[in-house]
């Protein structure tokens, strides 16, 4: 009858045990999300490329960085951080002629959403307005990732404003929407989407940059 | 006053016996959602820029990584500018073959999808992220992510 005395097994430092490797494991768990500025590059051009069609300047917003990380923008004036969002608003938002002709050949119309000065010597119309970055090789990436941030956040105001005029809800709410919904509510959306994006692409060129 | 007494015995203990089943839980949790860094750094773990339009990066699968910074080993200077591929540093021009490689692991209607996620240190400079992006669009690898930080709003 020696199977009645077989003690029980002390449990009791189980907890202590699985404590341990709980807070080893709790430690060493990195949740990272990857999250990041989000660029699609120009596909890369044949030799015998014909010649660009040439872009009137006034469509163009040039803002160089030097590399004492200096801000010039237009070739003309020095700038912080914090005014090119302003800057580049004002250059997009201008609005003072026709957009880009349609792909079916109908021309094209001034911008009718667009609240900005109108004046000629500044772009066109949105899908006109190219901004575009030019970087010496010695600028600090911190800086140059800053710009790009201030400049995509000049477009971000931009359609959460028209999102907000012609479907009452800001644009990223709108996109978030987008992403979470199905069926007929997601095609609804979707064109919603591609409305805005439309209305205010964004363009911003990173030329090569000088040495 | 014996009805005082039995107050005084105060509250019975707790019962703990179901603690570990509560702990191995979260263990389990954890270990299924650990994931191990695939490569260790050979460049100084690079203290990414800050910015606030952002979008997070899905399928990790997907996602190819290049991180830019200062060597740990001595050897290699104390500029912030080496690129490490994988476990090594590695100049600009291992990036097609490095891209290549990496396509062979997935799917060839995902191929499209794939990003690049390009981890750099504030201080590194431009130039070095224009000569990878080159290379990049030599081998067709247009989409791209600059790792940042989620900056405060202003």
């Amino acid at each position: 009858m020696a199977k009645r005395d077989v003690p029980e097994i002390n449990a009791g430092s189980m907890a202590d045990i699985a404590f341990l490797l709980l807070i080893f494991f709790l430690v060493t768990t990195t949740m990272d999300v990857d999250t990041g500025i989000s660029r699609k590059l120009p596909e890369k051009q044949p030799e015998d490329m014909p010649e660009p069609p040439k872009l009137k300047e006034k469509n163009v917003f040039i803002v160089t960085v030097n590399r004492n990380n200096d801000i010039l923008v237009e070739g003309e004036t020095f700038m912080t951080i914090d005014k090119i969002r302003e800057e580049a608003l004002k250059f997009i938002d201008n609005g003072g002629g026709d957009g880009k002709p349609g792909e079916d050949g109908t021309p094209g119309a001034p911008c009718d959403y667009c609240e900005g000065e109108r004046s000629p010597s500044s772009s066109d119309h949105p899908n006109k307005a190219i901004i575009s970055v030019q970087s010496d090789r010695g600028t600090d990436y911190g800086t140059y990732i800053e710009v790009q941030n201030e400049l995509l956040k000049a477009y971000t105001v931009l359609r959460n404003r028209l999102s907000q005029q012609r479907y009452g809800i800001a644009y990223s709410e709108l996109e978030k929407r987008y992403k979470d919904s199905r069926g007929t509510e997601k095609d609804d959306l979707k064109k919603k989407v591609e409305d805005i994006k439309t209305s205010f692409p964004q363009i911003i060129s990173d030329a090569e940059p000088t040495s | 006053m014996s009805k005082f007494k039995k107050k005084k015995k105060g509250m019975p203990a707790v019962n703990t016996a179901s603690l570990p089943d509560i702990v191995f839980m979260l263990l389990f949790f954890f270990m299924v959602t650990t994931t191990m860094r695939e490569t260790s750094l050979q460049i100084e773990a690079p203290r990414l820029p800050s910015a606030t339009e952002i979008k997070k990066l899905e399928h990790k699968s997907l996602v190819s990584t290049i991180y830019v910074g200062k060597a740990k080993d001595e050897k290699y200077g104390t500029a912030y500018n080496r690129i490490q591929l994988n476990d090594k540093i590695a100049t600009p021009e291992d990036v097609p073959s490095f891209i290549l490689r990496a396509r062979e692991e997935v799917s060839e209607g995902e191929i499209p999808f794939m990003t690049t996620s390009i981890k750099a240190d504030k201080e590194s400079s431009v130039g070095t992220i224009t000569d990878i992006r080159i290379k990049l669009r030599d081998v067709n690898a247009l989409k791209l992510s600059y790792s940042t930080q989620t900056g405060a709003d202003n």
